[in-house]
């Protein structure tokens, strides 16, 4: 056992023989399949289709056997049918931004808001937090999952939270201060600029500063970002994965070895495909990470395709967890991007483009880091009806797309428009996305 | 009496104005009048050329990927003198209206004028005062002449 024992929430689980988890999950899986198919219409007729019964499924090893889940389909399915229980047996919803206009909802039972609390009280003890710490939430507190999954977990371990939620940054670093705060929850890009804007102030951390240890996720991290961080700030800054379709954050979570991510395994199943034709890759292997759940109640997630690319591995960690670990997010199989922690789809873009304009522009998106903050820049092909001899018109049509895209999506863009034939045609699926933010 | 105009959007960047001035005059087409308006990213060039030329120099823009329209502006003389401008504006305001914008032709044909091109928030309005008032306004056939 390592020296860090003291910083696992829950031992029994957490450091559980490989064999026994194994027995756990296989039983739990079952479960999960046989309630998804007795209510979920639309998984049921999946299977059906695959010719496959809940009967089919005994173990781990059937998994691959079972039809996936798509984001489109908490689309599709919006907002309730894809529950698992009754409605009255909801006691939460939260959300994300969706493949176009509408968000998706994810419904949890009070069992499903225990476990991801769990979770997170898992993360954050990882992380350092006991009840004698003080936490700092700086996720946006509302249907986004940073917030509300960083307050609970660390209300379930009995720590003392600060819900600032995100911004204000002055307000949020004189409280840090004030109540000397030592754990710190929000996206790496915040966390940057607190630690900025901390270092502008003429403040020390580790001596106007109590703060030890950061969790942040919700957006894509560099190791170079890490280090950065723990610097400005003198903390030991661990990365976070979840999202909302699961449970939201705390899925999977660096322990202090920093050498990728727990996951929560007696609560998920986690796989690796290949992308392209489905099958699963063994551990070791790149590809696209897919989730299934199998203790939640509400809205369960079968063979969930995250479209995040990474490996796995169930090499024993040093921290003593015995639970598989999933690398750093080195891509995406889809175009979506990531911009101040929120989801965003091209194909949301197109929607409203089409939507302001009546056709389908050609247009591009531009993402950047620009003093550690994302931005995106949305360049727009002009066509004919939006042209004027007036500039006050032309830049009335740029001023509606930018409102319609924050409205739709939830961030500020830029929108430049460009003259025609001014982005690369190309011969298949366009290219709509350039990433500058070197992830 | 209102002459038409060429509009033609351009990005906001070094050598895009040069670009479609080449274009259109290796095609002999003749800018008679032009005026550039310019926001950081975006510029718009308005142009009065000869109507006769107006089909062709819109069809080269569009074959060579640019985005052009025709409109319709005003074209008023003025008295080439101190005040002569000041007192046709004057006249637009009293009157209600306001510019949107206004350059001048490259060369004027009536000894003792300056030629401007108008774009007014409303365009018949303006005509009746300009009427009432008896400013001169240039038809297509005189800017044509040029």
């Amino acid at each position: 056992m390592s020296k860090r024992a003291h910083l696992i929430y829950n031992p029994e689980k957490e450091c559980m023989s490989r064999d026994e988890l194994h027995a756990l999950q296989s039983s739990r899986l079952a479960e999960t399949v046989r309630r998804e198919y007795e209510c979920v219409p639309m998984y049921r007729a999946r299977m059906d289709e695959k010719g496959i019964r809940p009967e089919d499924i005994h173990g781990v090893e059937d998994l691959q056997y079972l039809p996936f889940m798509e984001k489109t389909d908490l689309r599709d399915y919006y907002p309730f049918e894809l529950l698992a229980c009754p409605r009255s047996e909801i006691v939460r919803i939260q959300g994300s931004s969706g493949t176009t206009g509408k968000p998706i909802v994810s419904g949890y039972t009070r069992n499903d808001v225990d476990v991801w609390s769990e979770m997170m009280a898992r993360t954050l003890t990882a992380a350092g937090c006991t009840k004698d710490d003080t936490v700092q939430v700086a996720y946006g507190l509302g249907l986004f999952t940073g917030g509300f999954g960083a307050y609970q977990g660390a209300d379930r371990i009995g720590a003392m939270v600060v819900p600032m939620s995100s911004g204000n940054t002055q307000r949020q670093i004189m409280m840090m201060k004030d109540l000397g705060v030592t754990l710190l929850c929000c996206t790496p890009s915040y966390a940057t600029f607190l630690g900025e804007t901390i270092r502008e102030m003429g403040l020390v951390p580790g001596k106007d500063l109590k703060l030890k240890a950061g969790c942040f996720g919700a957006e894509p991290w560099t190791e170079e970002m890490r280090v950065h961080l723990e610097e400005l700030l003198g903390i030991d800054a661990c990365d976070i994965y979840g999202l909302t379709e699961i449970a939201g954050p705390g899925v999977a979570f660096n322990c202090l070895e920093k050498n990728g991510m727990h996951i929560n395994e007696d609560h998920v199943i986690a796989e690796i495909i290949d992308p392209a034709t489905g099958k699963q890759l063994p551990y070791g292997e790149k590809g696209e990470l897919v989730f299934t759940t199998i203790t939640k109640t509400g809205m369960p997630m079968i063979r969930y395709r995250t479209h995040d690319i990474c490996s796995l591995t169930d090499e024993r960690c040093a921290c003593g967890r015995t639970t598989a670990r999933m690398s750093r997010i080195t891509g995406r199989t889809d175009d979506m991007l990531i911009i101040r922690g929120v989801n965003v789809f091209p194909s949301q873009i197109e929607t409203v483009l089409i939507r302001t304009q009546g056709v389908a522009p050609h247009y591009m998106l531009i993402a950047d880091r620009v003093n550690h903050s994302d931005t995106l820049e949305v360049q727009v092909e002009m066509t004919e009806d939006m042209f004027s001899d007036t500039v006050a018109h032309i830049e009335n049509v740029r001023r509606y797309i930018t409102e319609q895209i924050k409205s739709v999506v939830g961030i500020s863009t830029k929108v430049t428009l460009m003259a025609p034939k001014a982005m690369p045609r190309s011969e298949g699926k366009a290219k709509r996305v350039i990433d500058n933010r070197k992830l | 009496m209102f002459i038409q105009q060429l509009s033609v959007f351009l990005e906001n960047n070094t050598g895009t104005l040069q670009a479609m001035t080449e274009l259109l005059g290796k095609s002999g087409i003749d800018l008679l009048a032009l005026s550039l308006a310019d926001t950081q990213s975006f510029g718009i060039v308005r142009t009065i050329i000869h109507s006769d030329q107006m089909d062709i120099a819109l069809k080269i823009l569009r074959e060579n990927g640019y985005i052009a329209k025709i409109n319709q502006v005003i074209c008023a003389a003025v008295p080439d003198r101190p005040m002569g401008l000041s007192e046709l504006l004057d006249l637009i305001q009293k009157a209600g209206l306001s510019v949107e914008y206004m350059y001048s032709f490259l060369r004027a044909f009536i000894p003792g004028t300056a030629h401007l091109i108008l774009r007014l928030d409303d365009g018949a309005k303006a005509e009746q005062i300009f009427d009432l008032h008896n400013i001169r306004m240039l038809g297509q056939k005189e800017v044509d002449a040029l």
